[in-house]
C-alpha cells in the first residue's frame, strides 16, 4: 500500500443510543490508538454491533462524540467518513465481477480507468486473489468472497477499517487460517482496525486490545493476556475462557473461601454484589507430592476422566466446594500417569493464578 | 417396483388435473379469438364463416380509436407514475421499523381489499367537487391509486430477497444513499420493479368500474366503451378488440420474461 494514507486514532466519548427502554449504548467512552487492532467482544445484543454501526454512521447516536483524528464525525454521513467496512454477509455485489466490486469505491472517487486497473490488481494480489478479477462472485468459495470483501474495503486506502464478524460464516479451519492472515494483513496496512466478534478465541488471537461489551457498556478494555489473566468482573472472567466460579467473602483486601484465606497476588477489582473466585481448568496444577505451603489447596477425589484429544479433562470432587475441572495436556497426562477414578489427587492453585472478581463492576 | 409404479400413477393424476385447471383458466379467454374472426354480424361460437371485417370495423371507427388512445395514454401514464412512486414507497417501508411497516402495509394494501365500486363512488364524488370527472388527469390519478399497491407489494417482496447490507457497503465505500440505491439496489430488484410496472399497466388498461363513473365524453376508456357496446349491441367488434388486448398483454408478459431470463443468464456467467 502507498504511504500517503496514515492510520487515525478514534476517540469515542459519552456515546449513548437507546431503542425504547433498551440502552444499546450506555455512555460509552473509548480511545483507540492509531494503527491499533481493537476488538469489540460481547454476546449478541450487547451493543457491540450498534457501536460499530455508530462509527460507520449507520446508527445515529442520541448523544456523545466520535472523533477520527481531530475531526468530529457524529453528524457526518457514512459515505463521507472514508471508512473501509467488511460485513458479516460480505455484501459483495453479485451482478458485478470481482474486479468491478473492488473498483467500486475507486470509481466513486473519480480515479482514472488505468489507475483503477492497477490498484485493483495490486490489492487482489495482496489478498492472494491475483488473476481472479474477471470471475463472477457466484463462482467463488466462501473464503475467496471474504478476501474480495476485504480487498474492496482496503483498495481506497482508508485510514480506518471496520469489520463486523467477517469470519463467522466460514468453517472452523478456514476461520482460524483467516484470523492469522488478517492479523498479518493488518501489520502490512497502515490502518486502525475495529473488529466486532462474539468469538473470544478470535478476539484473543487477533487483537492488540479487546473491549468487552455487555449491556451497552464496556466492562473492560485490555490486552488479550491481561483480560484473560486479570479480569475486572465476573462477566469478563466468565465470558472469556473456560472457568468455574465459587462465591467468596472479601474483607480488608483478603478473600475467604469456606473460612480459609485465599492466597492471591492479584489485586481485587472494586465492585458490588459480592465476589467470586474464578478457577480456570488449565491453571490448576496437579501435584505428585503435597501441595506447597504458598499455594491454595484444592485437592480432592477424582470423579471422572474425560479424554478430549489435545487435552484430558479431570473432574475432581472437592469435599467442601464440589466439582472442580482440571485440564491437563494429553501428552503430560500420559507421562505422569494420572490417578484413576476414585483416587485422591493433589491440586494447587498458585497465588498468581488466583483470580477474585466482583459480581459487578462499580 | 410396485411403489415406483404407484408413484408414476400419482404423478400422472397430478399432471392431468394440472392441465385441466390450466384449460379452465385459459379457455374463456381463448374462446373470443375464433369469435373475432367470424363473418356473422353477431357473436357466435363456433364461428360459421371467416373474415377480418370486425378488425376493420375496430380500426376504422374514430370512436373506438379515440377510446383506445385514451386507454393507452392512461395506462402508460399510470405506469410511469405508479412504478417509481410505488418502488420508493416499498424501499421506504423496507427500511422502516417493523411496527411502522406493518401498520403502513395495511393502508397500502387497502385499494386491493376495498371493493372497487366503493372506491369508484368515492372518487366520483370527490372529482365532482374538484372538476376532475371526464378528464384524463382524473383517470390517471384514480388508476395510479389502484395500481400502487401492486407495485409496492411486488417490489417489497423483491427487496426481501435482497441482502440490504450491500447498500450499506456501497455507502461505506463512498456512495451517497441515492447513488447506492441507484447503482446497487435497483439493478438487483429490477425484475420486481418491471413486474410491478407490468401489473400497473394492466391494472389501468383492464380497469372498468372506476372508468365507468369517472371517464366519459372524449376521454372514455376502451373498457368503458366496450361495456356500453356490450349492453347496446352485441357485435363481434368487441371480440376483435378483446383479441387485440389479449395480444398486447401477452406480448408485454413475454417481453418481460425474455428480458428477465437474459438477465439471469448474464448473472450466472
Amino acid at each position: 500500500m502507498s504511504s500517503t494514507a496514515q492510520s487515525l486514532p478514534i476517540e469515542i466519548s459519552s456515546l449513548c443510543k437507546a431503542y425504547g427502554p433498551i440502552k444499546a449504548l450506555d455512555d460509552v467512552s473509548l480511545n483507540i490508538a492509531a494503527g491499533e487492532f481493537l476488538t469489540l467482544l460481547g454476546p449478541s445484543g450487547s451493543g457491540k454491533t450498534t457501536l460499530l454501526m455508530a462509527l460507520a454512521g449507520f446508527v445515529r447516536p442520541d448523544g456523545g462524540s466520535i472523533r477520527f483524528g481531530d475531526q468530529e464525525m457524529i453528524a457526518t454521513p457514512p459515505h463521507k467518513r472514508g471508512l473501509g467496512m467488511v460485513f458479516q454477509s460480505y455484501a459483495l455485489f453479485p451482478f458485478m465481477t470481482v474486479a468491478e466490486n473492488v473498483a467500486y469505491p475507486l470509481k466513486i472517487r473519480g480515479v482514472s480507468k488505468s489507475d483503477q486497473k492497477t490498484r485493483v490488481e495490486r490489492v487482489l494480489d495482496t489478498v492472494e486473489l491475483g488473476g481472479y478479477g474477471d470471475r463472477r462472485i457466484t463462482q467463488l468459495s466462501g473464503g475467496q468472497r471474504q478476501r474480495v470483501a476485504l480487498a474492496r474495503a482496503m483498495v481506497f486506502e482508508p485510514r480506518i477499517i471496520l469489520m463486523d464478524e467477517p469470519l463467522s460464516a466460514l468453517d472452523k479451519k478456514l476461520r482460524e487460517h483467516m484470523q492469522i492472515e488478517l492479523k498479518a494483513l493488518h501489520q502490512k496496512l497502515d490502518a486502525t482496525v475495529v473488529y466486532v466478534t462474539h468469538d473470544q478465541r478470535e478476539a484473543l488471537t487477533m487483537s492488540d486490545r479487546i473491549a468487552v461489551v455487555n449491556h451497552g457498556r464496556i466492562e473492560q478494555i485490555d490486552t488479550p493476556e491481561r483480560l484473560y489473566r486479570q479480569p475486572h468482573s465476573f462477566f469478563v472472567a466468565d465470558f472469556i475462557g473456560e472457568s468455574i466460579s465459587l462465591p467468596v467473602t472479601v474483607a480488608n483486601d483478603t478473600a475467604q473461601l469456606g473460612g480459609r484465606v485465599l492466597k492471591s497476588d492479584l489485586a481485587i477489582a472494586p465492585g458490588s454484589g459480592g465476589h467470586r473466585l474464578v478457577i480456570r481448568p488449565e491453571l490448576l496444577e496437579v501435584m505428585s507430592g503435597p501441595v506447597p505451603e504458598n499455594a491454595n489447596d484444592f485437592s480432592g477425589r477424582v470423579n471422572d476422566i474425560i479424554y478430549q484429544g489435545d487435552s484430558v479433562l479431570v473432574i475432581v470432587e472437592h469435599k467442601s466446594v464440589g466439582m472442580i475441572n482440571v485440564r491437563v495436556p494429553a501428552n503430560r497426562a500420559g507421562q505422569t500417569g494420572l490417578p484413576s477414578k476414585g483416587e485422591q489427587i493433589g491440586l494447587a492453585l498458585h497465588p498468581e493464578d488466583t483470580i477474585i472478581v466482583p459480581e459487578q463492576v462499580s | 417396483m410396485e411403489q415406483v409404479g404407484q408413484r408414476k400413477i400419482d404423478g400422472l393424476w397430478l399432471t392431468v388435473v394440472g392441465i385441466a385447471v390450466l384449460f379452465f383458466l385459459i379457455l374463456p379467454t381463448l374462446i373470443v379469438i375464433p369469435m373475432s374472426f367470424s363473418g356473422a354480424s353477431f357473436l357466435e361460437f363456433p364461428p360459421t364463416s371467416f373474415s377480418f371485417r370486425w378488425y376493420a370495423a375496430y380500426f376504422t371507427s374514430p370512436e373506438w380509436m379515440s377510446a383506445t388512445k385514451t386507454s393507452l395514454i392512461a395506462a402508460v401514464m399510470t405506469t410511469a407514475i405508479a412504478t417509481p412512486l410505488g418502488s420508493l414507497c416499498a424501499y421506504g417501508l423496507h427500511c422502516s421499523a417493523p411496527r411502522i411497516r406493518n401498520i403502513a402495509q395495511i393502508f397500502v394494501i387497502m385499494p386491493i381489499v376495498v371493493p372497487v365500486i366503493l372506491i369508484a363512488v368515492g372518487v366520483f364524488s370527490l372529482y365532482a367537487k374538484l372538476g376532475l370527472n371526464y378528464t384524463l388527469t382524473g383517470i390517471v390519478i384514480a388508476h395510479t391509486a389502484l395500481a400502487l399497491p401492486f407495485v409496492i407489494v411486488t417490489v417489497m417482496s423483491g427487496l426481501q430477497n435482497y441482502d440490504f447490507d450491500q447498500e450499506l457497503a456501497a455507502r461505506s465505500l463512498g456512495a451517497s444513499r441515492a447513488y447506492a440505491l441507484w447503482t446497487i439496489t435497483v439493478p438487483q430488484v429490477k425484475f420486481s420493479i418491471q413486474t410491478g410496472a407490468f401489473l400497473a399497466f394492466i391494472t389501468s388498461l383492464d380497469e372498468v368500474v372506476i372508468s365507468m363513473l369517472v371517464s366519459g365524453g372524449d376521454n372514455a376508456t376502451i373498457t368503458r366503451r366496450m361495456f356500453n357496446s356490450l349492453r347496446d349491441q352485441l357485435d363481434p367488434t368487441i371480440a376483435a378488440i378483446s383479441t387485440c388486448l389479449i395480444f398486447v398483454s401477452i406480448s408485454a408478459l413475454v417481453i418481460i420474461s425474455i428480458f428477465n431470463r437474459n438477465q439471469k443468464n448474464k448473472d450466472q456467467l
